[in-house]
C-alpha cells in the first residue's frame, strides 16, 4: 500500500505539472478531504444502525444459530475459523447482503465480519489469511441483479436493459472463483 | 422481472429489521438497550476508517485531476482496438478499482456516446455490475480493524480485477456475437 500510494501521489503531481493542471490538482486534493468526511458521516449512520440491529440478534442468540446453519458452507472455504465462531455468521450475512444488492447493509456487516475475524488474528496489525480470503470473495461479490447498471442502460433508452443480468451473473461467478484461485496461487508462491 | 425483483429487494431490509426486533423481544432481549450498545461502536469504527479513506480519496482525486487518465487512455485505447475491444472502455478499466462514483459517470458517458445497445455499453454494464471498488473496500474494511500491513493482498486484488475485466469481455462476446 505504501508503494502504491507513493506512486499515485508522485505521478499525479508530476503529470499535473506537465499538463498544466496544478490548480485543479490542489483543488482536487482538498475536495478529497471534504469527500472523505461526507462518506465517513454517511457510513457512520448506517454502520451504527446495523451494528445496533446485529447486537439485538447476537444477544438473542441468533448469530450462533446462523453460524451453526452455515458452518458447513463457510468452513469449507475458511478452513481455519473455529467452530461456532461469530465471524461465520457475519461473513454469511455480508455475502447474502451483497448477493441481493443491499449495498448499505453489506458494508456494515462486512465491517462486523472484519472485527470478528480480528479476534482470531494472531498479529493485529497485519492482515490474516482469513481476512484476505474474505476481502477477495467480497470484492468479487456475486450479485443477483445489477440494479445500477440496468438503471443507467434504461435511462438511455435500452430496449431490454435486463439483458445484462445473465452475463453479469456468469462473469461475477467465474471471476469470484478465479479470484480465490489467484489468492491461493499467491499464497503458495510466497510461502 | 427485474422490476418485481427490485421491489422485492426494497422490502428485504425493513422486513429484516422488524424481524430482528420481534425476534429479540421473544428471546427476552432488552432490544432498546442492545441496539444502543451495538450502535455505540459505530463511532470508534468510523474514527478508525476515516484516515484510510482520506488517504485513498486524496490519491485518487489527485490522479484524476492531473489528467493522467487522458494520457493513459490515448495510448491504451489503440492497444484495445488492436484486440477487438472498444477503445472507449480503457478509462473505465483504469478507474473501476479506484472510484465507484467516477466509474458510474464514465459508464453513463459511454452509454450516451455509443448507445445503450453497443458492445462497449454491454461490457461496461457487466464491469460496473460485477465488481466492487477495490481500493474503497480495502480502505474501509482494513481501516475498521486498523490493519496496516497488507502482505500480498493488494497485488492479489489488482490481479483479480484485471482478470475479472477480461472475463467480462469474454462473456459478453460469447453471449452476444
Amino acid at each position: 500500500m505504501n508503494i502504491i500510494w507513493l506512486i499515485l501521489m508522485c505521478a499525479s503531481i508530476i503529470i499535473a505539472v506537465c499538463t498544466g493542471r496544478v490548480d485543479e490538482l490542489t483543488k482536487a486534493m482538498f475536495d478529497a478531504g471534504k469527500l472523505a468526511i461526507e462518506v465517513s458521516l454517511y457510513l457512520l449512520g448506517i454502520v451504527a444502525i446495523w451494528l445496533g440491529i446485529t447486537k439485538i440478534l447476537e444477544d438473542g442468540g441468533l448469530v450462533h444459530s446462523v453460524a451453526h446453519l452455515f458452518r458447513p458452507v463457510i468452513t469449507r472455504l475458511f478452513k481455519t475459523i473455529p467452530h461456532d465462531h461469530p465471524s461465520i455468521s457475519s461473513i454469511t450475512l455480508n455475502l447474502l447482503a451483497n448477493f441481493f444488492g443491499l449495498g448499505n447493509a453489506a458494508t456494515p456487516l462486512g465491517i462486523k465480519a472484519m472485527q470478528d475475524l480480528q479476534t482470531i488474528n494472531k498479529t493485529p496489525d497485519t492482515v490474516s489469511d482469513e481476512m484476505m480470503l474474505f476481502l477477495v470473495v467480497n470484492t468479487a461479490s456475486i450479485q443477483l441483479i445489477p440494479f445500477t447498471a440496468i438503471g443507467i442502460l434504461a435511462s438511455f433508452g435500452a430496449a431490454n436493459p435486463s439483458a445484462v443480468v445473465l452475463p453479469t451473473i456468469v462473469a461475477t461467478a467465474v471471476s469470484a472463483v478465479v479470484a480465490v484461485l489467484i489468492l491461493l496461487a499467491f499464497r503458495k508462491v510466497i510461502k | 422481472m427485474t422490476h418485481s425483483l427490485s421491489v422485492a429487494s426494497a422490502y428485504i431490509i425493513p422486513i429484516f429489521i422488524m424481524g430482528a426486533v420481534v425476534y429479540g423481544f421473544f428471546k427476552k432481549v432488552p432490544v432498546y438497550d442492545s441496539f444502543i450498545n451495538g450502535a455505540k461502536d459505530g463511532f470508534s469504527v468510523i474514527l478508525n476508517i476515516f484516515p484510510y479513506l482520506l488517504a485513498i480519496f486524496v490519491a485518487v482525486k489527485s490522479f484524476q485531476a492531473s489528467g493522467a487518465f487522458d494520457l493513459i487512455g490515448r495510448f491504451g485505447g489503440t492497444t484495445l482496438t488492436a484486440w477487438g475491444v472498444p477503445p472507449e472502455l480503457i478509462t473505465l478499466f483504469l478507474i473501476k478499482p479506484l472510484s465507484g462514483s467516477a466509474s458510474l459517470a464514465i459508464f453513463s458517458d459511454i452509454v450516451k456516446n455509443t448507445g445503450p445497445e453497443s458492445l462497449a455499453s454491454l461490457i461496461g454494464a457487466v464491469i460496473v455490475g460485477s465488481a466492487e471498488t477495490t481500493f474503497y473496500v480495502l480502505a474501509v474494511y482494513l481501516g475498521a480493524v486498523n490493519i496496516k500491513k497488507t502482505r500480498y493482498l493488494v497485488p492479489v486484488c489488482l490481479t483479480a480485477d484485471i482478470v475479472g475485466m477480461i472475463i467480462a469481455i469474454i462473456v459478453v462476446r460469447l453471449l452476444y456475437s
